[in-house]
């Protein structure tokens, strides 16, 4: 094959200096496509997300944004807002409301007692008992630290979402494969935040990266009194509320 | 004493049947199983590309800020500068990608009362009305400037 010296050089500098990935990369990079570059790396993080209870207004951004960014049919949620009543001493008895999950705000009603928002999404457990029940690997924790479903291979048997003691999962109705939150793969890998963060508008959603020692998470955590969802059924829970009531399921 | 095999004809034919089950096995399996499965753990290694490829239809306020720094100087002094611009005007990467797609222009009555309607759930800080009681028949955007809200 003829070759001039010139790409000769340039094809032997490439093999010398590129590994294959960044090599990809580049390709994207010179399009003028840096956000698409291939050059992601699974083992440099480890993903999870705050959510500080005392800022939530129950606006219902993030749940149309999540609707809007992933397909999410009408009717079922990959996160929701709940609204709770907690009234007075009576704890283990709060009223729970979430008008079409949050999506068009809460109609205003006078509080019996303490009253607040409860964002929920998939908590991307480490150790999730819906990943325990799956029959043939359709659900999984990835390398970076999230529970992902895949489309292609779910049976729609329905296993994971008796397992799921948060209630984040659902069947999608045009595919009959179970459905759930993702938080934003597609985003998160390209350096984007997911689209409930970015549509967050007092900031009380944010993603974290547990991997990355310069993320403002570990202040958080260090700094304030946290909790998970149920920590009596030690999922290893990567949602971290901050100012969470002892009422909250 | 030598062992001999003299009446081993249903051995054999039991060995073939065997192998014959054996390979029928690997070969079902290697047509069965996807090319990835196993790649990182019991599950098909190629789904998370597949997820990573999808496209992003809310761009991210760095976008927005590359052509309307205007706004974002605009947005900076006042109680909106860390709301993101996609939370009142919708996921726009369409937009970012191809500004002559223009985006439609938020409709401030319902834009402004589902984060500022009054709610006893709300935490008290955030400032609320009641729309009703508030200058009522009036748009929001008639008194307060969306991206620099304090009159
Ligand atoms: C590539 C540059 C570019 C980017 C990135 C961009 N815009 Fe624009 N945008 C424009 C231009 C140019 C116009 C003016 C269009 C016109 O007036 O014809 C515009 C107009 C608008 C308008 C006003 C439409 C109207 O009715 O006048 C809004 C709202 C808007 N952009 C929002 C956004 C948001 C939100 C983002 C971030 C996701 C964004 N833009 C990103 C270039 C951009
Ligand atoms: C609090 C909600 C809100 C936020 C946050 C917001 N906008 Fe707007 N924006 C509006 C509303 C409402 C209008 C329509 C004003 C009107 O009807 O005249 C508007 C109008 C615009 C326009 C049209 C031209 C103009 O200035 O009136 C542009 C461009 C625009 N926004 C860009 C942005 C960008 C870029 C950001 C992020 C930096 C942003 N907006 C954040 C509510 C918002
Ligand atoms: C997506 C949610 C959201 C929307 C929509 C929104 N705001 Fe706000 N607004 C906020 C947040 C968050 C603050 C800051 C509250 C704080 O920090 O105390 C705020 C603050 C304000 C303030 C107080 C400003 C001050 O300096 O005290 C006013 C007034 C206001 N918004 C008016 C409006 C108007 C008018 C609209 C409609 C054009 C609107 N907002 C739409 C979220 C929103
Ligand atoms: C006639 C002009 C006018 C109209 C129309 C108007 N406002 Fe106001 N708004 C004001 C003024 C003036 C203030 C400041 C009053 C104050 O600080 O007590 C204010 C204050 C506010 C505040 C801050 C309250 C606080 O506790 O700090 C919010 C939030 C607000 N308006 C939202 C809205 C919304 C939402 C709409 C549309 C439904 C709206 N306003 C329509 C004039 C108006």
């Amino acid at each position: 094959m003829p070759q001039g010296r010139r790409d000769f050089l340039e094809q032997a500098g490439r093999w010398l200096f590129l590994t294959s990935a960044a090599q990809a990369a580049l390709e994207f990079v010179v399009a003028g496509n840096a956000s698409a570059a291939p050059n992601y790396n699974m083992h440099t993080h480890w993903w999870a997300m705050t959510i500080d209870i005392t800022k939530c207004i129950g606006c219902g951004n993030c749940v149309r944004a999540c609707a809007e960014e992933n397909g999410v049919p009408k009717g079922f949620f990959r996160t929701w807002i709940e609204r709770y009543d907690v009234p007075g001493w009576e704890m283990d008895r709060p009223d729970v409301d979430a008008p079409n999950g949050g999506m068009d705000g809460f109609p205003d009603k006078p509080a019996k007692g303490k009253s607040f928002f409860v964002p929920k999404l998939c908590n991307h457990c480490a150790h999730s008992p819906c990943v325990q029940v799956c029959p043939v690997g359709a659900t999984f924790e990835t390398p970076d630290g999230l529970v992902i479903v895949d489309e292609q291979y779910c049976l729609g048997c329905r296993y994971c979402v008796q397992a799921c003691p948060y209630g984040c999962r659902y069947i999608n109705p045009k595919t009959n494969t179970v459905d759930k939150c993702t938080l934003c793969y597609h985003r998160i890998s390209k350096g984007l935040t997911t689209a409930c963060c970015e549509a967050c508008p007092t900031g009380c959603r944010q993603l974290a990266d547990l991997k990355n020692p310069k993320d403002p998470v570990h202040d958080f955590l260090r700094t304030n009194s946290i909790q998970v969802l149920k920590p009596q059924m030690a999922t290893g829970s990567k949602v971290y509320y901050r100012g969470l009531d002892g009422s909250v399921r | 004493m030598r062992i001999t095999f003299r009446d081993a004809a249903h051995l054999i034919r039991l060995v073939v049947v065997v192998l014959i089950a054996i390979a029928a096995f690997a070969g079902l399996r290697s047509l069965m199983v996807p090319e990835t499965f196993g790649q990182y753990g019991h599950y098909r290694g190629a789904a998370l590309e597949e997820n990573r490829q999808r496209a992003v239809s809310f761009a991210g306020r760095q976008a927005c800020a590359e052509c309307h720094d205007a706004v974002v100087e605009a947005k900076k002094p006042g109680k909106h500068a860390n709301v993101g611009c996609e939370a009142c005007h919708g996921p726009q990467a369409k937009h970012a990608e191809d500004p002559s797609l223009k985006p439609v222009k938020p409709d401030s009555a319902t834009l402004c009362a589902r984060c500022h309607e009054k709610n006893s759930a709300k935490p008290r800080g955030f400032p609320q009305v009641a729309a009703k009681e508030h200058n009522a028949g009036m748009a929001c955007a008639d008194c307060h400037q969306p991206h620099q809200p304090k009159i």
